[in-house]
């Protein structure tokens, strides 16, 4: 990885990564199990143990993942939140609905017009 | 194709810029069309909140007041966690026309890295979970001693 990584490479990262089933579903185990060996990863999965390790270490390529040192000198793969929160800043844009959010603005400003004449009518009122 | 950095819309309301400005600016306008409530200190560096049935809250630093041409406020980036620096900035402008309101929203930095010194912590603190863990449980030994 660069040590200054561009935004873009960073989500690019991720979002090829999920396009894979393969890969989607160590990240996935990564994510709800915690760290995990190569071998740990092959007794939940249902691929083998060399896909694994090749996609790993692709996965740590990229930053994905982290290897560490683990129990009786095996690596541990640990999931890397940082590029997923990069990725997770590019589905958000995507997710901020300004259209509809701005179409509410306008319904509510009609509502709040055709309510008004009520509303003057009481201000009027004698004190 | 890019990284969506920055959100632009332009939208021409039928009514004057002081009463969009109520409904941007005021607990009762923005918990009717924004949120399902509101609160909000109008004040730049005054703080609002706005929430929804379903539980959800959104915790927003005002930033400009420039009735009513301008109101600015800076709120988190959802899915990033409470604490995440990375916040994003909403800008509202209102321009008077001949039928009411042009009023553009702008909100940008969404391409945002986390800075230098948060980066160095956040790597330095690759523990997560298990550091915290670890806390936990120095924390309940010494109190069970």
């Amino acid at each position: 990885m660069p040590t200054r990584p561009d935004i873009e490479a960073v989500a690019e990262e991720v979002f090829s990564a999920l396009a894979d089933p393969s890969r989607r579903a160590i990240l996935a185990a990564l994510a709800a199990g915690g760290p995990a060996t190569a071998t740990d990863l092959a007794t939940r999965l249902p691929i083998t143990r060399q896909a694994i390790a090749k996609h790993l270490a692709l996965l740590a390529e990229a930053g994905l993942v982290a290897a560490e040192p683990g129990e009786r000198r095996r690596v541990r793969y640990r999931l890397r939140s940082a590029p997923m929160q990069v990725a997770q800043q590019f589905l958000a844009a995507l997710a901020r609905d300004w259209d509809r959010q701005l179409d509410a603005l306008q319904e509510h400003l009609n509502t709040i017009v055709a309510v008004q004449p009520a509303r003057t009518k009481k201000a009027q009122e004698p004190k | 194709m890019g990284f969506p950095g920055r959100i632009e819309r332009t939208v021409e309301v039928a009514h004057p810029p002081a009463r969009v400005w109520a409904a941007l600016t005021t607990a009762e306008g923005l918990g009717a069309w924004f949120g399902n409530a509101a609160t909000i200190d109008l004040r730049p560096g005054g703080s609002a909140e706005l929430t929804w049935t379903d539980g959800h809250k959104a915790s927003m630093r005002i930033e400009r007041v420039e009735e009513p041409r301008v109101f600015g406020y800076t709120w988190g980036i959802y899915g990033l966690p409470d604490d995440d620096p990375r916040h994003t900035y909403v800008e509202f402008t209102l321009e008077p026309t001949a039928t009411g309101t042009r009023l553009t929203v702008v909100e940008s930095g969404f391409a945002q890295l986390p800075d230098d010194e948060y980066r160095t912590a956040f790597e330095a603190n690759t523990g997560g979970w298990a550091h915290e863990l670890g806390e936990l449980v120095e924390y309940l030994d010494a109190n069970a001693a």
